[in-house]
């Protein structure tokens, strides 16, 4: 059944480059549609510079460039200029809750206004990310208030809503839970399996036993020992990734023998 | 055995007679202020006893009627300093925006070190600077031009001087400028990096997320940068002096001279003679002094209000 999804994101012979370093080498997967796929592997094995890919957040970085291609419903996204569109579509989760220093609505409201959508548009829309992100009925009558007056659990809650405000088609997360509790981790997951069927999600983890709990699919990656750049190293269904890997690399991270 | 007592001695809190020294030397800084206004106040006694509450409130100076009063001079100082505030805020923000952005490369290094120097420039060479070049320039580039259109409307109007209350702003908006830049620049620096890559990946420009969450997110830093400009141009002296025409009246257009509290207390303390003279001088600096504390008194009001706003 999980086979049968259709590709979301289509990521063929893509390379990474910071200046002169390669940080990926030619990397090919084919995201599927409304599934959660995790990227694990060892620090440094570029899992969030692809991930950083699929939104251009590179573009932050000077001197960096992709070779290859990723497509998003035919829009290839490493030379797309309609940047706004792209992350519309794509929206991104970071590591660390990041509330813009304005009210619970404001931080909600940012996405589309920037969009230009009327005011009742705006309002509704961000009744509906809150709602869809589990927050609404902890922030639902202090609205107003600062986000940074909320727990570093709701923050991140928040900062899905954020994304999700504009009605995104894939939501990238980057380790969205390293910086919280166990029961705050225990939220974002459950709100992870609640928006999969909607959304197609592309999620870095570190921690192993999370990719298990919340991915459909899991994506192994490794960095070359003696070039260092960043290559994928299997792909597979997440039960079968785990229990009978065909890579003996992904067999030795899972098992823990380095990583 | 010796390491043992070694290690047991540096345990023990520091002895009493350091902890003395330290506190007698912490002591120091309240201690000269509050010397500072003891004198001033005993100093200028006499002005004060003389012409009481109404030293505040008249504009009068004349030292042949010994008719004295400090409301010209308090003008001339809180006016020169805003707007060479209103003046210099935008540029330094603008400075500091540019200097924090990771793409500047090279040239951030070396136009912040550029700017870093305006402030290692002594007032009184900035002063003949103004009176050689910006007073000229000014005079014939902004205010004679001004002055011609828009002359009807009162804060422009009159016959336009190089020496006035505007070009003392304008030199002085240069002289708070660095101050202004590289604070900003620090506080810009210092939000976290999570908060432009959130925004940007929600789809904000550069303006978008420089206006809707950089700014507000170092807001607070940058009020308090530009307390410690306010604080630099409120007392500054010689270079003011120089250029600001020293007329001891409240002036209708910024392009008339006006006076400042420093400025007037540098001008007339080795020349005034009889001790009314002296000690409304006297008073002036005690003036100052109380102008620049409530200013500063505000602004750490204003920064722990919106301080504690955002942790609310």
């Amino acid at each position: 059944m999980e086979g049968a999804s259709p590709a979301k994101l289509e990521v063929s012979s893509l390379s990474f480059y910071y200046g002169r370093f390669r940080a990926l080498k030619d990397i090919s997967l084919d995201i599927p549609e409304n599934r959660v796929t995790a990227l694990i592997g060892p620090s440094g094995c570029g899992k969030t510079t692809l991930l950083r890919v699929f939104n251009r957040m590179y573009d932050l970085v000077s001197k960096a460039r992709a070779e290859g291609s990723v497509r998003l419903d035919g829009m290839e996204v490493t030379e797309t200029t309609r940047l706004l569109e792209l992350r519309q579509k794509v929206g991104m989760v970071f590591q660390r809750p990041s509330p813009f220093p304005l009210s619970i609505y404001d931080n909600v409201a940012f996405a589309p206004r920037l969009l230009g959508w009327r005011r009742q548009q705006v309002a509704e829309a961000v009744e509906t990310a809150i709602t869809d992100a589990a927050l609404w009925d902890e922030v639902k009558d202090r609205l107003k208030d600062p986000a940074a007056s909320l727990s570093g659990g709701q923050q991140q809650r928040l900062s899905i809503a954020r994304c999700l405000a504009v009605k995104p088609e894939v939501i990238l997360m980057d380790e969205p839970c390293s910086a919280l509790d166990p029961v705050a981790t225990l939220k974002i997951e459950d709100l992870i399996d609640r928006l999969a069927r909607q959304y197609t999600i592309v999620i870095v983890t570190h921690n192993m036993q999370q990719a298990a709990r919340v991915a459909d699919f899991t994506a192994f990656m490794l960095m070359d020992t003696d070039e260092r750049y960043g290559q994928l190293i299997e792909f597979a269904p997440t039960t079968d990734l785990f229990n009978k890997p065909t890579d003996p690399r992904t067999e030795g991270y899972i098992t823990g023998r380095f990583g | 055995m010796i390491r043992g007592t070694v290690l047991a001695r540096s345990r023990r809190r520091p002895p009493d007679g350091f902890r003395l020294l330290t506190a007698l030397v912490a002591l120091a800084a309240p201690i000269s202020l509050l010397l500072i206004v003891l004198l001033l106040a005993q100093q200028g006694a006499p002005a004060i006893q003389h012409y009481g509450f109404g030293f505040l409130t008249s504009r009068a100076w004349n030292p042949i009627t010994l008719d004295f009063g400090a409301l010209a001079f308090i003008f001339g100082t809180v006016a020169t300093s805003l707007i060479a505030l209103a003046l210099a805020l935008p540029v330094g923000v603008g400075v500091a925006l540019f200097l924090a952005e990771p793409s500047a490369g090279r040239l951030r290094g070396s136009i912040g070190i550029g700017v870093e120097l305006l402030a290692a420039i002594p007032s009184v060479v900035y002063g003949l600077w103004a009176v050689y070049v910006m007073a000229p320039f000014v005079l014939i580039h902004i205010e004679q031009p001004l002055a011609a259109r828009f002359g009807s409307v009162g804060v422009l109007g009159g016959p336009a001087r190089g020496t006035s209350l505007f070009t003392a702003s304008l030199v002085l908006s240069v002289m708070i400028l660095p101050t202004l830049a590289a604070v900003s620049r620090d506080v810009i620096r210092a939000v976290p990096s999570g908060l432009r890559e959130s925004s940007v990946a929600l789809g904000a420009t550069w303006w978008e997320t420089t206006w809707g969450v950089i700014l507000p997110a170092a807001r607070q830093g940058i009020f308090g940068a530009t307390v410690l400009a306010l604080g630099r141009a409120l007392g500054e002296t010689i270079a003011v002096t120089m250029v600001i025409g020293n007329r001891p009246e409240i002036p209708t257009s910024v392009f008339a001279p006006a006076y400042t509290l420093a400025s007037v207390i540098a001008n007339e303390f080795t020349e005034a003679t009889g001790q009314l003279y002296s000690s409304a001088l006297i008073e002036l600096g005690l003036v100052l002094m109380l102008v620049t504390l409530t200013v500063n008194v505000l602004a750490q009001l204003l920064v722990r209000s919106t301080a504690r706003e955002a942790r609310a």
